[in-house]
């Protein structure tokens, strides 16, 4: 709904800029250092700048100022602040000054839907009131003008805190959480929070969005809130946390397998950038990579270490806790990346009390079998994977496909379909050994066709 | 321009013109030239309500991005900022006016600025803001001035709990002011997205749904690739293929659209080749005018035939390329895993084919949602299936995403059992959200935008209107939220005395998002031949599976700066 008439034009006519500005004195606000900066130069510039010609400082109703003041709003109070000190565009004190200011959330609400919020305040350091917690909450959801200073004591303030909540307006929780964070002590105000779920939860958004790190990681530490911490930090800064904080049982292991992981891959990346200078080729850098993709580049570049190093894959595995097929997938897709047939045959054989036997894959070998091919392997190679799959039909298929022709035979035969391998004698070449190969089979009366 | 928006009962032209009147109001407010600098987000939906003309009527001379630094020299009077209410942004904004004022040689222009909220209720689900919601009152509140009062309001979910109390307490607080329009709405209902996790996970099958999961329908708007579009003229060598993206604009505009939007893929090659044929039939006509009246009126038509032919060849490249796609084996076999889920299938252990595919690397979104659909159809995945997909995904994609499997489970979405019922079974069959032979062509359920599995958020909506909620109290009681049901009064007089056959309406709000299924789905029963209802949809926004995850995805330094 439009708002009266008579709330328009006092909100027009009480300051036409609206912005968040910021003192001097406050330190809290050290993301908008860069801000502040500005604003103090800009401050000396024009006590320097007093004779410059290009730059024409004009009030805002637009005559000319000749002193360093800026004529900036209508109202008194604020006017003399402008005049004590030349910097512009302090044009309305929203926060933070010792002074009595005020804050005011007015609302335009236009009948389409979309909300005119503007944050703007007034200055009159005369104002005084009167209200309760709830009045006041319920002035400032209204947009009227409310000073917060009057909530002096610790009980107070709480009381405000909670009848804000209560409302359930964003915006009002966080203006007064930003009160708190001013006039209370970090112990203080967490020790508070820490119970009241829905002022805690704006205060971590309020300070995610001001980028304000450093007081985010110190609420999230003292709430033992140790996942957001760590990951949200730099190498350096995680270094000296985790050495510190309580973990949560359930993504501890986690957390410190992070740990272990980055610490792992700049051992690794200095030893192999070191070792590289002789050679030329330029290797994949790993840091940051996640766990597999580490374990990937140490298949390619380090594989028959032993277990005893850090880029041994072998050692990763273990350290990590890789699952069985994990590992088999990523050290497979490594060592037929570089052709290593040899390497990848392998991995599928394993010693038993009887000498050399086949094991069964962790992975279907259909799978290995794409894999093998995406990386261009020859089809003797691909044949003894062929082989290996159980399903007929499907063997069948992945024969054909990758012209492993005597295991398509063997398989119709093993079939005794007859039908097929005559349809399939017509798909080798003629006079070669797969033709001569049918051809024997068909004329041979031992078998027992069934069609 | 938007003749589109007044067919039907409810005229939205209502709701787009008052957006432009206040806008109109509110530029002329700043006498004076002026520029306007634009948060990027913004310039989408507000040209949905405004073009440039609109503004330059009104002085606005130049039009900037926001970006951090000083703003582009520009001699106006005035310079308006129209941003999402987002802090970091307020630091840029300071930043512009700080660095430009002092340069401009001219007289100082007056700095206004104005928010625009982004309806995120991903925020009200993670961190608690209670803001979104207290707009969506707010909002629903100026919706009734409009179109009158709602004498019915059902509910279910928190946030739609939040939302009505908010209602109706600024309703009493307005109780001045009584409301004499003749309501429009029979009936709103407000519902949580979390009430129906599930649907928007599930890949959606419609023509449009699938253009949304696909390439992504952004205000109206669909970028495509440009290959299938280049139009190739007879004699000429081939130019070099067009590396922009093909922008499209979608809409009921549009005859051959609106037609097909809502129907399921595979419905949709059926109804092109209808089009054509009878596009064909009448370019053939010209041979039948013989007379100079009928040779006048076949010209006439011309201009409309040809925009129907250039409607029915950018829809046939759109489905082929579709079609691509949903022919191919990892949309199959994904899709295979998902009605698998839906049906209960083997939901409490870990699946192959998702590890397969973290194996092979696969889109981490892809992983997330499967394994999402598989905790929401298990109520929770058993404690060692949670630990080792979870340890899968941390290995394969980085620990870094330990925050967004975080979020993931705030939001109820990859959660472990907390007990060992799962109620998700006893849902299924009571609301019947799977049907096992669905008519893709001619559908009579609206299981059909899933291709067998109704959307449970509509299925909820239809069983409200018939045979009503209390039918299903305890299937009600397992879904998460509280439901309710309130009733406001209408001002003497105005009470509808309902006519033979008319239908009675409801506004359905969706807390959260919703998807071009469940709309589709919910178009589809107010077309139902003896519904008695229509339906009007509401949103705070449109998502799909994708969309929805990413949003959910912790993005701690990336922030547009």
């Amino acid at each position: 709904m439009m708002k009266s008439k008579a709330d328009e034009e006092d909100y027009w006519n009480s300051s036409k800029f609206k912005a968040f500005t910021f003192d001097d004195e406050d330190d809290e606000f050290s993301t908008l250092k860069e801000s502040k900066r500005t604003v103090n130069s800009i401050r000396c510039l024009v006590e320097e700048d007093d004779d410059k010609e290009e730059v024409e400082k004009v009030s805002w109703n637009g005559e000319p100022v000749s002193s360093n003041s800026w004529s900036v709003s209508e109202t008194a109070a604020s006017n003399q602040r402008a005049e004590r000190e030349p910097a512009f565009p302090k044009i309305n004190t929203v926060t933070i000054s010792k002074s009595h200011s005020g804050y005011s959330l007015s609302s335009l609400r236009s009948l389409s839907g979309s909300s005119v919020l503007m944050m703007s305040s007034c200055c009159d350091q005369d104002y005084v009131s009167d209200w309760s917690p709830e009045e006041t909450v319920h002035r400032m959801q209204q947009g009227k003008v409310v000073s917060l200073e009057k909530f002096r004591s610790l009980q107070d303030k709480l009381l405000l805190l909670d009848s804000c909540v209560a409302a359930h307006d964003g915006n009002v929780i966080t203006a007064v959480l930003i009160y708190l964070k001013r006039t209370l002590s970090k112990e203080v105000l967490f020790r508070e929070l820490e119970p009241r779920q829905t002022a805690l939860s704006h205060l971590i958004h309020y300070l995610t969005e001001t980028r304000d790190q450093r007081l985010l990681l110190e609420l999230l530490r003292a709430l033992g809130r140790t996942e957001d911490v760590a990951v949200r930090t730099t190498h350096q800064q995680y270094t000296v946390l985790v050495l510190n904080l309580p973990f949560s049982p359930e993504d501890s292991s986690h957390v410190q397998d992070h740990y272990t992981l980055m610490e792992r891959q700049v051992i690794i990346e200095t030893t192999d950038r070191r070792a590289e200078r002789g050679e030329k080729v330029e290797r994949a850098l790993i840091l940051n990579m996640p766990l597999i993709t580490t374990l990937s580049y140490c298949c390619l570049y380090h594989y028959s270490e032993s277990e005893g190093t850090f880029s041994s894959p072998l050692n990763i595995r273990q350290t990590f806790k890789i699952s069985e097929k994990q590992f088999f997938v990523t050290a497979l897709g490594a060592r037929a990346k570089l052709k290593a047939w040899s390497d990848v045959d392998a991995l599928f054989t394993s010693r038993n009390w009887l000498g050399f036997t086949r094991k069964k894959s962790p992975l279907g070998f259909q799978r290995v079998v794409d894999i093998l091919q995406k990386n261009s392997a020859p089809t003797q190679v691909l044949q003894d994977y062929v082989a290996l799959v159980d399903d007929a039909e499907l063997r069948i298929t992945l024969a054909q496909k990758h012209k492993c022709h005597d295991i398509v035979i063997n398989t119709y035969r093993d079939l005794k379909d007859r039908q097929q391998l005559l349809g399939y004698r017509g798909k080798v070449e003629r006079g070669s050994g797969e033709e001569r190969k049918i051809d024997e089979l068909l004329n041979n009366l031992q078998i027992r066709w069934k069609n | 321009m938007a003749a589109h928006l007044s067919y039907g009962r409810v005229n939205l032209n209502i709701l787009r013109e008052v957006a432009r009147k206040d806008l109109r109001e509110f530029l002329d407010k700043c006498a004076g030239s002026k520029a306007i600098v634009w948060d990027e987000y913004l310039t989408g939906p507000f040209g949905l309500i405004a073009q440039y003309s609109l503004l330059k009527e009104h002085e606005v001379e130049k039009m900037f991005t926001l970006k951090s630094g000083r703003v582009p020299p520009a001699d106006v009077k005035n310079i308006i900022f129209f941003v999402r209410p987002r802090l970091e942004l307020m630091d840029i904004i300071a930043e512009n006016v700080f660095r430009s004022v002092f340069v401009s040689r001219f007289q100082a222009p007056q700095f206004l600025t104005i928010f625009s909220p982004s309806f995120l209720l991903q925020e009200c689900y993670l961190e608690n803001d209670q803001t979104s919601l207290y707009h969506t009152a707010k909002g629903l509140i100026n919706l009734q001035a409009l179109y009158g009062t709602i004498p019915q309001i059902y509910g279910k979910g928190e946030c739609a709990r939040h939302v009505a109390n908010m209602m109706l307490r600024m309703k009493r607080e307005f109780a001045g002011s009584q409301n004499q329009i003749l309501p429009v709405f029979d009936t709103l209902l407000l519902l949580d997205r979390n009430v129906d996790l599930l649907t928007p996970l599930a890949t959606q099958l419609t023509y449009e749904g699938l253009i949304d999961e696909i390439y992504g329908i952004t205000n109206g708007y669909v970028k495509l690739p440009p290959e299938k579009f280049a139009q190739k003229k007879q004699g000429e060598a081939s130019k070099d293929l067009p590396t922009e993206p093909k922008k499209l604009q979608l809409n009921s505009a549009e005859e051959l659209y609106a037609e097909i939007r809502d129907k399921n893929f595979n419905a949709v090659g059926a109804a092109l080749s209808k089009k054509a044929k009878i596009i064909s039939a009448a370019f053939e006509g010209r041979h039948n005018a013989k007379t100079v009246g009928e040779i006048k009126q076949f010209v006439s038509q011309l201009p409309h035939m040809q925009a129907a032919r250039s409607s029915l060849a950018n829809h046939t490249s759109i489905a082929e390329l579709i079609k691509d796609i949903t022919t191919s084996e990892a949309f199959f076999d994904n899709l295979t895993v998902e009605q698998e889920f839906m049906t209960g299938v083997e939901t409490d252990k870990v699946n192959p084919y998702i590890e397969d595919c973290i194996a092979q690397k696969d889109p981490l979104i892809k992983i997330l949602r499967l394994v999402c659909m598989q905790s929401v159809c298990n109520n929770g995945l058993k404690q060692k299936v949670f630990d080792y997909y979870k340890r899968e995904i941390l290995q394969t994609y980085g620990y870094e995403h330990i925050l967004t499997l975080n979020n993931l489970e705030k939001a109820s979405l990859l959660k472990p059992q907390t007990s060992s019922r799962n109620n998700y079974p006893t849902i299924r069959k009571t609301l019947k959200l799977w049907l096992e032979d669905a008519n893709e062509q001619n559908p009579n359920d609206i299981s059909y935008v899933y291709s067998g599995y109704a959307p449970l958020s509509v299925r909820l909506t239809q069983v409200l209107a018939r045979p009503g909620w209390r039918s299903i109290e305890e299937v009600l009681k397992m879904l998460p939220g509280p439901h309710f049901e309130e009733r406001q009064q209408l001002p003497a007089g105005l009470h509808k005395k309902r006519q033979q056959g008319e239908n009675r309406t409801t506004l359905v709000f969706f807390l959260g998002g919703v998807t071009y299924a469940e709309i589709a789905a919910l178009r589809f029963l107010s077309q139902m031949e003896d519904s008695g209802m229509e339906y009007i949809i509401a949103t705070t926004k449109l998502l799909n599976g994708t969309t929805w995850i990413k949003s959910l995805m912790d993005r701690p330094e990336s922030q547009i700066s």
